[in-house]
C-alpha cells in the first residue's frame, strides 16, 4: 500500500501513531498489574480469567479465521480470492501477535516466558497451543514469502495447504482449552472445538473485510471488485449462521441434561449481565442484524458489509465475555443436592467487575494487531493491484 | 579390530572398574549419612491421604483453617483475591434439611486435572501422592485453577511478606494445600489434623492409604466413605465420612 | 551496545574476576558485608561465590520434587548462617549478605520474592555470639 496523496500519508502516520500510543498504554497497564499483582484487576480466585482473556481469545480465534481468504485462493483454487491472499496471511500474523501479547502480559509471572518455552507438559493442551501458535507464525512467514515472491509461486499451494490444516488444528486446540475442562459446567464439551472453528471462520472473515476496506480507503482505492464483494458478503453470512448453529447445539445439549439446568438458566435467563450480553450482544447485534445486512438485497454495498463485520466483531467480544467470565462466575458444583455456604464463595455467583488496567491491556492487543497490519501493509505489497485500474484496463 | 584399539578398550575397561571401586565407598557412606527421615526421595509405596469424619466436625469451628494459616504464613483474610488453602463449608441438604459442616482443601487426586493441564509441569504430583505447585516453574497462567473441580487453588494476587522459611510463597504464582509437606517429610502430621485433635474433635485422620495397617486404611475399610466429585474418577487422597 | 558500553562491561568483568581470585587485595574493593556466623561454609567460599546458583537450583529440585529435606545446599540454611546478627536478615542494606553482594555485582536476586529472608528462630538461638572469625 503506497499512500497516493499527502493527506493519506498524513492519515497513515496518524493512525500508526494512535495505534502505537494504545500499545504503549497497554504495556504501562501490564506493568502496573505486574507491580501491584492481579489484585488491581477484577479477577479473583473464582473468576481467574477475565477481560484480557476475552480480548486475547477473540484475537487468536479471529487470527485463524483471517486465513480464510488465502485458503480459498490457494487450497480451493478460487482465482478471484488469490489477489487478496497476502493481506489475509499478514492479518493472521497481526491478530495472533496481538492476542499472544495480551495472553503473555496477563500471566502472573510474564518474565518467566522462557520457562514456558523450555518446560513442556505434553498432556497439557496449553503447551500444545504454544507450539501451534509459534508454528503458525512460521508457516505464515513462509506462506507470505511464497505469495509475494513470484519465483516461489509454485510453493503457494502446498504451503497454503499446510497453513489451512495447521490453523484448523490450532483452533481445535484453542477450543479444547475449554472443552477439556472436565469439572466445569460451562465447558467440558467436545462441541466447543468445532464451535470455535465456526466462530473463527466468521470472526476472521469479518476482520479481513474491515482491514481490506480500511487499507483500500487509505490507499484511495475501491475496497474490492463488486463480484468478489458479493461472494465475501454471502460467505460471511454462511459463517455467521454456522457459528450460531454450533452455539445452539451447545446450549441445547446442556438444556437437555438435568444437571446443567441451573447453569443454563443462569447464563440464558437470570444471571445478569450475561443473558443480556448473550441475547442482545451476540445473538441480536452480533448475528441477527449482520445477517440482515449481509442477506438483504437493500444493503449490497461494501459499507453495509463493513458495518456487518464490525457488528460480528463486537458480538464476538460479547459472546466471549459470557462464555469465559459468565462460565466462571457460576459456582462450581462440588456438592450436588446441597445448599452450600463458605468464606470462599462456594455456592455463590461471583461479582466480577473488570478494572481499567485489564481493559487497556486487552484493547492494546487489538491496537498491536492494527499496528502490525498497518505497518506490514505499508512495507509489503499485500494489497491487490488497484481494482479500479484493472477494471478500466479491461 | 587392530591391536591399538584392543589395548585402548582394555584400558578403558580397567579404568572404569578402578573408578567404580574408588567411588563406591563414597556412595555407600553417603547412603549411611542420609539414612534418616526426609533424606531419601519419597516413594510411591506411600499414598498420603486424609479421612474427614463430618459427624465430628463442628459447624462454626475454624481450628483447622486458623492452624493452616499460622503454619503456612497465610494472612487469613477472606477477600475474593486472598488465598485460602483450606476452608470450612456448611452444607444443607435441599430435600431433608440435614446440615453438615466440613473442611475442603486440595483433594490430592491420583489423577489430578491441575497436573494434566499445567503447560510447564509446575503443577505436579509427588511419588507419595501429594499434589504441589513448583513455584520455580509456575508462570501464573491459572489454567490449573480453571481445571480444579474443588476450587482448591488460589492465586497470589499481591506481593507477599512474612513468609515462613519452610513455606515460600509469592505474587504471581498459584498455590494450594501442600498437606504440610515440610512436616510430613520429617515424619510430622499436617497442622489442620493436629489442631482438630487438640480442639477435641479428632475429625481428621491423616495417614498412608497404601498401608493396610494404618489407622486411615482401617477406618476407610470399616466405614462408608465418599470422595468429592467421585463421578470424575480423580481418585482423591482426601475422603469424607458421613456425607 | 556502544563501544563505551562494551568497554564498561569488560572493565566490570575484569573487576569481578579480580574479586573472586585476588584474595585480600580484592576485599578492599569488594562489598563490605556483615560477617557470617561461626564455622566454615558448606563449600569452599571461592566455589560458592561462583556456583551457588547451581547448587541452589539442584537442591531446590531435590526438595520440591523428591521431598529430600536437610539437603547440603539449602537456601534456608544459607540464610540461617549468613543473616546479619543485627536483625537476622540477608536483605535490607548493602551490608546484608545477599543484597550487598548482589548489588555490588548488579545481579537481580529474586529468591526472596517468595522465600523468607530471615533466619529461622532456632538458628538464631543456636548461633554462638562469638561468630565472625573462622
Amino acid at each position: 500500500m503506497e499512500p497516493t496523496s499527502a493527506s493519506s500519508r498524513r492519515a497513515f502516520w496518524a493512525l500508526l501513531a494512535a495505534g502505537g500510543a494504545l500499545v504503549a498504554v497497554a504495556l504501562g497497564a501490564a506493568h502496573y498489574m505486574e507491580v501491584h499483582g492481579h489484585a488491581v484487576t477484577g479477577m479473583n480466585n473464582q473468576v481467574v480469567w477475565g477481560l484480557p482473556h476475552v480480548f486475547a481469545i477473540f484475537l487468536i480465534v479471529a487470527a485463524s479465521g483471517a486465513l480464510n481468504v488465502a485458503s480459498i485462493g490457494s487450497v480451493f483454487g478460487e482465482a478471484a480470492y488469490k489477489p487478496h491472499s497476502p493481506l489475509s496471511v499478514l492479518l493472521t500474523v497481526a491478530l495472533l501477535a496481538g492476542g499472544l501479547m495480551v495472553l503473555v502480559l496477563d500471566l502472573g509471572r510474564p518474565e518467566r516466558l522462557v520457562v514456558a518455552a523450555t518446560h513442556y507438559n505434553f498432556r497439557s493442551i496449553f503447551a500444545w497451543n504454544m507450539i501451534l501458535y509459534n508454528g503458525l507464525f512460521a508457516i505464515c512467514a513462509l506462506y507470505l514469502w511464497a505469495l509475494l515472491e513470484r519465483r516461489l509461486g509454485g510453493y503457494a499451494k502446498p504451503v497454503g495447504l499446510a497453513a489451512f490444516a495447521w490453523r484448523i488444528i490450532l483452533t481445535t486446540g484453542t477450543g479444547s482449552i475449554f472443552g477439556f475442562l472436565v469439572a466445569r459446567q460451562a465447558y467440558a464439551s467436545g462441541v466447543i472445538a468445532p464451535l470455535f472453528i465456526a466462530l473463527s471462520l466468521a470472526w476472521g472473515l469479518a476482520a479481513f473485510h474491515l482491514a481490506q476496506c480500511g487499507l483500500a480507503r487509505l490507499a484511495g482505492r475501491e475496497p474490492m471488485d463488486a463480484e468478489l464483494h458479493a461472494r465475501v458478503r454471502r460467505l460471511l453470512a454462511i459463517f455467521v449462521i454456522a457459528a450460531l448453529y454450533f452455539v445452539a447445539v451447545h446450549h441445547l445439549t446442556n438444556l437437555y441434561w438435568a444437571k446443567q439446568a441451573a447453569f443454563e438458566r443462569f447464563i440464558l435467563v437470570t444471571g445478569a449481565p450475561y443473558p443480556a450480553l448473550f441475547w442482545g450482544g451476540f445473538v441480536v447485534a452480533g448475528s441477527a442484524v449482520p445477517l440482515v445486512l449481509l442477506l438483504h438485497p437493500g444493503f449490497a454495498g461494501p459499507r453495509a458489509t463493513a458495518a456487518a463485520s464490525l457488528l460480528v466483531s463486537l458480538g464476538a467480544l460479547a459472546f466471549l465475555y459470557v462464555f469465559i467470565i459468565g462460565g466462571q462466575a457460576f459456582p462450581l458444583e462440588i456438592f450436588p443436592g446441597y445448599e452450600v455456604a463458605s468464606a470462599f464463595h462456594d455456592g455463590q455467583v461471583d461479582g466480577y467487575a473488570p478494572s481499567l488496567p485489564e481493559f487497556l491491556l486487552g484493547l492494546g492487543g487489538i491496537a498491536a494487531a492494527f499496528v502490525i497490519a498497518l505497518a506490514g501493509a505499508r512495507a509489503l505489497p499485500v494489497l491487490p493491484p488497484d481494482t479500479v485500474a484493472v477494471a478500466a484496463a479491461k | 579390530m587392530n591391536p591399538v584399539d584392543q589395548r585402548r578398550r582394555d584400558f578403558l575397561g580397567k579404568a572404569a572398574v578402578a573408578a567404580g571401586a574408588m567411588i563406591a565407598p563414597g556412595v555407600i557412606l553417603y547412603d549411611y549419612a542420609h539414612a534418616k527421615q526426609g533424606a531419601e526421595p519419597v516413594s510411591g509405596k506411600v499414598r498420603w491421604g486424609m479421612l474427614i469424619d463430618t459427624t465430628k466436625c463442628a459447624s462454626g469451628c475454624r481450628e483447622c483453617v486458623d492452624a493452616c494459616n499460622r503454619e503456612n504464613g497465610l494472612p487469613g483474610s477472606t477477600r475474593p483475591t486472598d488465598s485460602q488453602w483450606i476452608r470450612k463449608v456448611d452444607l444443607k441438604d435441599l430435600k431433608s434439611g440435614k446440615a453438615v459442616s466440613l473442611p475442603v482443601m486440595c483433594q490430592h487426586c491420583a489423577e489430578p486435572p491441575c497436573v494434566d493441564v499445567c503447560p510447564t509441569g509446575a503443577s505436579f504430583k509427588r511419588e507419595d501422592g501429594i499434589v504441589l505447585v513448583d513455584r520455580h516453574t509456575c508462570i501464573g497462567c491459572r489454567y490449573c485453577m480453571m481445571a480444579c473441580p474443588y476450587k482448591a487453588r488460589s492465586f497470589v494476587h499481591e506481593p507477599t511478606t512474612g513468609q515462613k522459611p519452610d513455606v515460600p510463597r509469592g505474587k504471581g504464582c498459584v498455590e494450594s494445600c501442600t498437606l504440610c509437606v515440610h512436616k510430613v517429610d520429617r515424619g510430622g502430621t499436617p497442622s489442620c489434623v493436629e489442631a482438630c485433635a487438640a480442639a477435641g474433635h479428632g475429625a481428621i485422620v491423616f495417614g498412608d492409604l497404601n498401608d493396610p495397617a494404618s489407622e486411615i486404611s482401617k477406618r476407610v475399610r470399616a466405614a462408608t466413605t465418599t470422595q468429592l466429585r467421585a463421578d470424575l474418577r480423580t481418585d482423591n487422597g482426601v475422603r469424607y465420612q458421613g456425607l | 551496545m556502544t563501544v563505551a558500553g562494551i568497554l564498561r562491561a569488560a572493565a566490570a568483568a575484569a573487576l569481578l574476576l579480580a574479586g573472586s581470585a585476588a584474595g585480600p587485595l580484592a576485599h578492599a574493593s569488594g562489598p563490605a558485608l556483615d560477617a557470617a556466623r561461626a564455622g566454615p561454609c558448606v563449600e569452599d567460599p571461592k566455589l560458592m561465590r561462583r556456583s551457588h546458583p547451581d547448587f541452589l537450583k539442584h537442591g531446590r529440585d531435590d526438595t520440591v520434587r523428591k521431598g529430600i529435606r536437610g539437603i547440603r545446599h539449602s537456601l534456608a540454611a544459607c540464610v540461617d548462617c549468613h543473616a546479619s546478627r543485627a536483625d537476622g536478615r540477608v536483605l535490607g542494606s548493602e551490608r546484608h549478605f545477599c543484597q550487598g553482594c548482589h548489588d555490588y555485582a548488579a545481579v537481580k536476586v529474586d529468591c526472596f520474592d517468595c522465600h523468607a529472608s530471615t533466619a529461622r528462630p532456632a538458628a538464631t538461638a543456636a548461633a554462638p555470639a562469638t561468630g565472625g572469625a573462622r
